[in-house]
């Protein structure tokens, strides 16, 4: 990674990554976390899933630019995939997740292919229309998916046959995590790749990258495809672990949520849908309990707050620590 | 026959509606480029202030009237608050503060007002049906209708007959070189900004009696919204004008003959719609 391109606009021009400690650290923390947390595993695990489905949107939307508010589409035909084939064909997890997430793909490849030919609001608005249908389709479809009682009576089998998805969810974190773990090494891969600068490009300038011979719609299509996959991994993820599939899996409300978790850590970080993620659900466990609505009132200031003071998120607090520290470090070690 | 004329008189109604609302948005989205996804909050502002001066036994017309002025107010501020920073940031950053917009004043009228539908009364004479000829027909439809035919009358006269409507024409069409000539794009902007949030006041007033009010309206007419203003082509009040009526109309018809595939057969036409025309039926000169 030594010789990246060093770029005017964003993240990209920060230093990237703290090391291999600091590539240690967010694992080590995930880890320790499964011995520490008692009762709170299970909101571990919901944080997991939301992690993983802010990383789904970092790809779409912070690396390759495309603004989408449907991110939820992908989540809730993941969940619901999952969880019908779960109940109606088989319930061994990995085998449910691997179809939700292949289904999911297809899913994202075919709206992607049609949607990406616009760009700006005619883009965001199809995002839009489509992650309304979808919400429609499920509503409707009671036979299938339960309408608005959700989709209920799922099992799991246990995971390689062997360990039980317990009631205190141990199985479902480090199941979760590694799942997230298996995602992250590849999105790492994408974006650190060829393919993820040309997304960089495409997202500063389509017109000129056209110019340089890009293929621009076909990388859109293959990063959203791939955004779709990781989303769509996430909703299983979220069907298996709690056994239950609710419409709200698929509102615009949560495409609303997921955007906040990954511009409050920090668009293009990868990182960043960790650190955004974590303390949403941690601050949501809080306030949720007073009042939902004083909750909305502030997940929408955050909102606001971030956008207007704190465009490159949360994460970059921990940049600048991190920096202060190595400059602490390199002058104690001059003479 | 007779079936036909309800539909196309219900969802001409709607479709009024819809314009009067939308045709605010139109201009936020193409005059400035902004991506303003809580219109629909200033419609709710506008609506809950009537409906609580309804309740308080005040006039309906009056109420609506405030409606709007609160409605425009609360535009005015926000636009000089939180949109002005917006406009040389990037779509997501647009988009990402109005959602937040939208999400605050979701919780802020809930908070105030509660969770229940709340209901803008209407005086008696537009309540009882009337017979048109064929049928017994809610006056309240005919009116919006009146409503929303006066209301684009008036809009055309400004925007086509007046200085004003040539210089925000002009803007539309090119802001930069508006700016240029001379033309203060950015009070042109905001006067534009609050009268726009007025409307949509007044439309969510009104028109309570087929976008009911409750706290999640913003969020659950977005998607209308944008699509009459993108449809229509981004900154064209006529465009925004028919694809209102045609949003309408197709709806109101899906509902009545297939209601089963209502809301996909309208999601279908405005998706190939786009596929087709991605910048709307009638966009400005600047896009085209």
């Amino acid at each position: 990674m030594s010789e990246q391109p060093v770029t005017a606009i964003g993240g990209l021009a920060s230093p990237r990554g703290f090391g291999w400690i600091g590539h240690l650290i967010p694992w080590v923390i995930a880890l320790v976390f499964y011995y520490v947390a008692g009762g709170y595993l299970s909101l571990g695990t919901g944080a997991l899933i939301m992690i993983l489905f802010a990383m789904s949107l970092d790809i779409a939307l912070g690396y390759a630019g495309i603004v989408t508010l449907g991110q939820a589409a992908f989540f809730g035909f993941g969940a619901y995939t999952a969880g019908i084939f779960a109940i109606h064909v088989n319930n061994d997890p990995i085998l449910g997740l691997l179809v939700a997430t292949a289904l999911t793909a297809v899913f994202g490849l075919m709206t992607g292919a049609v949607i990406l030919h616009t760009q700006g609001v005619t883009l965001l608005m199809l995002t839009l229309a489509i992650v309304t249908l979808l919400y429609e389709a499920a509503n409707r479809a009671i036979w299938l998916t339960g309408g608005d009682d959700g989709l209920q009576g799922i099992t799991i089998a246990p995971l390689f046959g062997m360990f039980r998805f317990d009631l205190f969810g141990r199985t479902a974190y480090l199941y979760s995590l590694g799942v997230l773990f298996i995602w992250f090494l590849i999105a790492w891969r994408v974006v650190h790749s060829p393919f993820g600068r040309s997304l960089d490009g495409i997202r500063q300038k389509p017109a000129r990258m056209r110019a340089i011979g890009t293929p621009v719609w076909k990388r859109l299509v293959a990063a959203y495809t791939l955004s779709a996959a990781i989303a769509g991994s996430a909703g299983a993820l979220s069907a298996q672990t709690t056994k239950f599939v609710g419409l709200d899996t698929l509102g615009i409300f949560l495409s609303g949520i997921v955007a906040v978790m990954l511009v409050l850590g920090g668009v293009r970080r990868i990182y960043g849908a960790f650190l955004g993620a974590v303390v949403y659900v941690v601050v949501q466990d809080f306030a949720a309990k007073v009042n939902p609505f004083y909750w909305m009132f502030f997940i929408g200031g955050l909102l606001m707050a971030t956008v207007l003071f704190l465009e490159a998120g949360l994460i970059s607090l921990v940049d600048s620590t991190s920096n202060f520290l190595k400059r602490l470090f390199a002058r104690r070690k001059a003479p | 026959m007779a079936r036909v004329a309800t539909i196309l008189l219900d969802g001409i109604a709607y479709g009024m509606i819809l314009f009067i609302i939308s045709v605010g948005l139109t201009v936020t989205m193409g005059l400035m480029r902004v991506v303003n996804l809580a219109h629909g909050a200033f419609a709710m502002v506008g609506g809950y202030v009537a409906a609580v001066m309804t309740e308080a036994g005040h006039d309906f017309f009056l109420s609506a009237a405030a409606g709007a002025a609160a409605a425009g107010i609360f535009g005015g501020v926000a636009e000089m608050t939180v949109y002005r920073p917006l406009y040389r940031k990037g779509e997501l950053a647009q988009v990402l503060l109005t959602i937040g917009l939208v999400f605050v004043s979701i919780a802020a009228l809930t908070l105030v007002f509660g969770v229940n539908y709340k209901t803008v009364k209407m005086p008696a004479f537009l309540e009882d049906p009337i017979s048109i000829g064929f049928r017994l027909y809610p006056p309240y439809r005919l009116f919006l209708i009146a409503v929303g035919l006066v209301m684009a009358f008036l809009l055309w006269l400004l925007i086509d007959r007046t200085l004003f409507g040539a210089r925000l024409r002009a803007a539309v069409d090119n802001p930069r070189m508006a700016r240029a000539v001379g033309i203060n794009v950015n009070r042109l902007f905001t006067i534009t900004f609050i009268g726009g949030s007025a409307l949509a006041g007044f439309g969510g007033a009104i028109g309570a009696g087929m976008l009911p009010l409750e706290a999640f309206y913003p969020l659950r007419y977005l998607v209308l919204f944008l699509i009459v203003v993108i449809v229509g082509g981004e900154g064209s009040f006529k465009g925004s004008f028919v694809a209102a009526l045609a949003l309408g109309i197709i709806d109101t018809t899906g509902k009545f003959i297939i209601p089963e595939v209502a809301s996909f057969l309208l999601y279908t036409v405005v998706l190939a719609l786009l596929l087709w025309r991605p910048h709307g039926l009638l966009p400005p000169k600047s896009v085209a």
